[in-house]
Formats: C-alpha cells, structure tokens, sequence
C-alpha cells in the first residue's frame, strides 16, 4: 500500500529517519545501547560510515529524496575523531549545507547533527526518541513527496 | 588604455616571455566580444577593452583546455574579478603564480550581458558584483593596464542580488521551496553552469559518475534540485561570485543568489572571502577548533 494512502486509512504516521553515522563514536554509542537492553524508537534506519568527514551532502540529498522525512549525522566530539580531524572538516561542511538546505525552504529540523560518544548510549536513545518526535510532528516529508510524483519537466 | 594594452602583449610575446596573450577581442562582424588567443606579435592589435568584456578568461587556464596550456606560458588580460578566480585556482594547486603573466586591467564596470549594451554602461545593466566591487585596481598582478580607480564599494553590498538575498530569507519555508522549485524546474541538465565555471574543473564531475547515479541526469524536478544544490554546495567558499554560470544559464535560474548566499554565510561563519590572497588555504580545506557549531546537539 502506498505510504500516503496508509496513513489516510489507517491514521497512523511512522516516521521515516536516516542516520548518518560514523563508526568509532556513534555507530559504537547505539551498539551500547543495544548491548544494554536499552529501547528507543523503531523509526531509525543506521547507516555506518568511516567517519562523518566521509558524510557527503549529497547522502542527505539521496535520503530525502528516497523518502526519508527526517535526517539525522552523527559522530565523534570535536578532538575524538579517530582519524584526528574528519569531524572538525565535517563540521565546516555542514555549517555551509544547512544555510543552504534553509534557503531552499527545507525545515532544518529535517536535518538535525549532533555528536555522540561510544560511552552516551543514553544521550543516543534520547536522541533518536526527540527526533521521531520531531518528525511525528513535522508530518511526511511532503516537499519532496510531491515532486517524486511529478514527471520529467517537459518544458 | 587598449594602446597601452597591445603594446604590453606585443612585448612580452616578441621577448618570448609569454607564448600565447588570452584577451577580449571583437567577432568578425565586430558587434560582441569574444575571447581572442594571440601567439604572434603582429596579431596584438586585435586586442581590446571596454565595458563589453564581461567573460571571466581564467577558464582557459584551468585543465578544461590543455590545448591551450600546450602552447606555452600564457599572459592572461583580466579585471579584478577574474582575477580572484586566478588566485582560487593557485590556491588549489591549478596552476602556479610563476607560470603564469597576469595583464591586470583597472574596470570601471562591465554589463550583464552583452546584448543589454545600447552605447553606454548605465548602473541598471552591470551586475550586482560590479556595483559592490573592491578590486577594480587589480590586487595580484604582473602588469597593471589602465588608469588607477577611486571607487570605493558601499559598506552595506547592494544591488538586486542582495536584496532579494534578504527577500527570501524573510519568507517562509514553503514560499522558499516554491520560489526554487518554479525556477529549478526550468532547468534543462545542459551543465552550461558548469562548463562555464573556472572552478569547477573536475575530470569527472559527479553527474557523470554513474555507480551509483549520485543525480539524476533526466530534467526531473528531483534531479535539478540536487544538482543546483550540489553544484552551489561544490563552490562553497570557493566561488568568487563572477555571475558566469548565471549569465550563460540558457533558462535565467538566478545562481547567482546560491552562490552568494554561500559566500555570505561563509564570511560570516569563517570570516573568509575568496580570491583576494594567493597564499590562505580555501576554507573547506582547513578548520579551527573554536568553529561555531550551536547547530549540532
């Protein structure tokens, strides 16, 4: 059944969030979690990488465009990074990105960033929790919703 | 100043210190200005300068155009805006300060575009970076052409590009995706922007790496958006606001409010502006550990 239809049925939303993060901070941060029995929202699709510095903007632009509602890139504190400086790097790149996503008029709740450790298990789980909520509240990401309906621009 | 000009070319190229001069010279029907190469001395007369001479040459010193860079050591005839483009393209390695003679011309302000010209250069028909221009002397170069400018650019920038800069960051989300959809939509995937950039001079740009298909090439709504996103995103504190990729947009998507966006949102987060010193690392490559960063949780 289509998303959109589903949800007019059945009245209910689950929000669809990607997560962008790197493997020696976050990723090892939500295996804690695991690991510990901990539970959190479902809505959260993990995707590992080496490091956020390995986060390209384009990522962002495939989840959205794959139908994700929400975006969340995580990684090491600035001076943890396993590879000294992919983050600091990382954070340059978004600092530019976010402007940019924010001119075009995409909600930058959308895309949220944060750090997380491989000890914050419990900074990870109440961070996936606010951002389902976040989402739940936004609604589906309509904008690119829409425009994955349209067709080819014929001019 | 174009006398001054041709006798600086017919120089260097009969020492031989420069084999080729890269500079503005007329079509044959002599109504618009295209990009002349002189290789022979006798040739320099066909060299000229006025307010028709909006292209930014550095393109031609980028890899896009070996052909070029097999001839020789080449002198390149540029305002002060096509000059930052030169020192980005040293600061990245492109090409080096030796190797190349910069023939820096002073400019009293170029058009928009060439086909707006009626005679005579009027403020409404020159593009928001010459009315805030702080390189009309030229800031690096060999030989500096012309007589020495007064201007000084307005505190405030102004022009239409800033103003609508501010008229979009006061509307809402959704006006914003509206007003960028209605004029992405337009795009047609011709890379003109790209092509046109001499910053962007990549072997093999993104959209042609195809495992996986990172854009989509159709001329979907979905694709232009990441594309224009993507290439705005490439030039970030890079882009010296030289307004070709808009100017040579056969559908008028007004780039060049992207790009200064970005460059706005990079001088005030990094305190950077490029082109101006041949010598800083570009931003993107670089950080500082006391970076602001209240975005991230």
């Amino acid at each position: 059944m289509p998303e959109e239809a589903k949800i007019e049925t059945e009245g209910v939303f689950e929000p669809k969030i990607m997560a962008f993060v790197c493997n020696w901070c976050t990723y090892a941060g939500a295996d804690l979690a695991g690991t510990s029995r901990m539970e959190y929202r479902p809505n959260v699709r993990i995707i590992k990488l080496p490091c956020t510095g390995r986060i390209d903007p384009l990522f962002i632009m495939k989840a959205f465009e794959n139908g994700a509602d929400g975006v969340l890139v995580s990684g090491c504190h600035p001076g943890d990074c396993h590879y000294t400086t992919g983050n600091y790097h990382a954070r340059r790149r978004w600092t530019a990105f976010k402007d940019l996503l924010a001119f075009t008029g995409i909600d930058l709740k959308r895309v949220q960033f944060s750090w997380v450790s491989a000890s914050e298990a419990i900074k990870w789980v109440e961070l996936i929790n606010n951002v389902t909520d976040d989402m739940e509240a936004l609604g589906p990401f309509m904008k690119f919703k829409e425009m994955n309906k349209k067709g080819p621009n014929q001019g | 100043m174009e006398n001054e000009l041709r006798e600086k070319a017919k120089e260097l190229l009969e020492s031989g210190e420069v084999a080729v001069v890269i500079g503005y010279g007329f079509n044959r029907k002599k109504t618009r200005i295209t990009p002349v190469f002189i290789t022979k001395p006798e040739e320099t007369d066909k060299l000229v300068f006025n307010e028709l001479c909006v292209n930014n040459l550095s393109i031609y010193l980028t890899r896009k155009y070996r052909d070029i860079q097999k001839i020789g050591r080449p002198a390149i005839v540029a305002k002060g805006c096509d000059i930052k483009n030169i020192v980005v393209l040293i600061t990245e390695g492109q090409t080096k300060r030796e190797d190349i003679h910069i023939l820096g011309v002073t400019c009293s302000g170029v058009v928009y575009k060439q086909e707006l010209f009626k005679g005579e250069l009027k403020p409404e028909i020159m593009p928001s970076k010459c009315h805030n221009c702080d390189v009309r002397n030229p800031h690096v170069a060999d030989t500096v052409i012309g007589e020495k400018s007064d201007f000084t650019p307005p505190e405030e920038p102004t022009g239409m590009v800033f103003d609508k800069i501010k008229e979009i960051d006061a509307m809402s989300d959704s006006a914003r995706w509206d007003f960028w959809n209605e004029h992405f939509n337009r795009c047609i995937k011709c890379y003109a922007c790209r092509q046109l950039c001499s910053l962007c001079y990549c072997e093999r740009c993104i959209t042609e790496k195809n495992m996986p298909q990172w854009i989509e090439t159709s001329a979907h709504p979905r694709g232009n958006l990441a594309w224009n996103l993507i290439r705005a995103m490439h030039l970030a504190g890079r882009c010296t606001f030289c307004g070709e990729c808009e100017r040579g947009c056969p559908v008028n998507i007004p780039l060049n409010l992207v790009n200064q966006k970005l460059v706005l949102t990079v001088k005030n987060a990094f305190g950077f502006e490029s082109g101006i010193d041949e010598n800083v690392h570009p931003p993107m490559i670089v950080f500082s550990e006391d970076d602001n960063e209240n975005f991230i949780k």
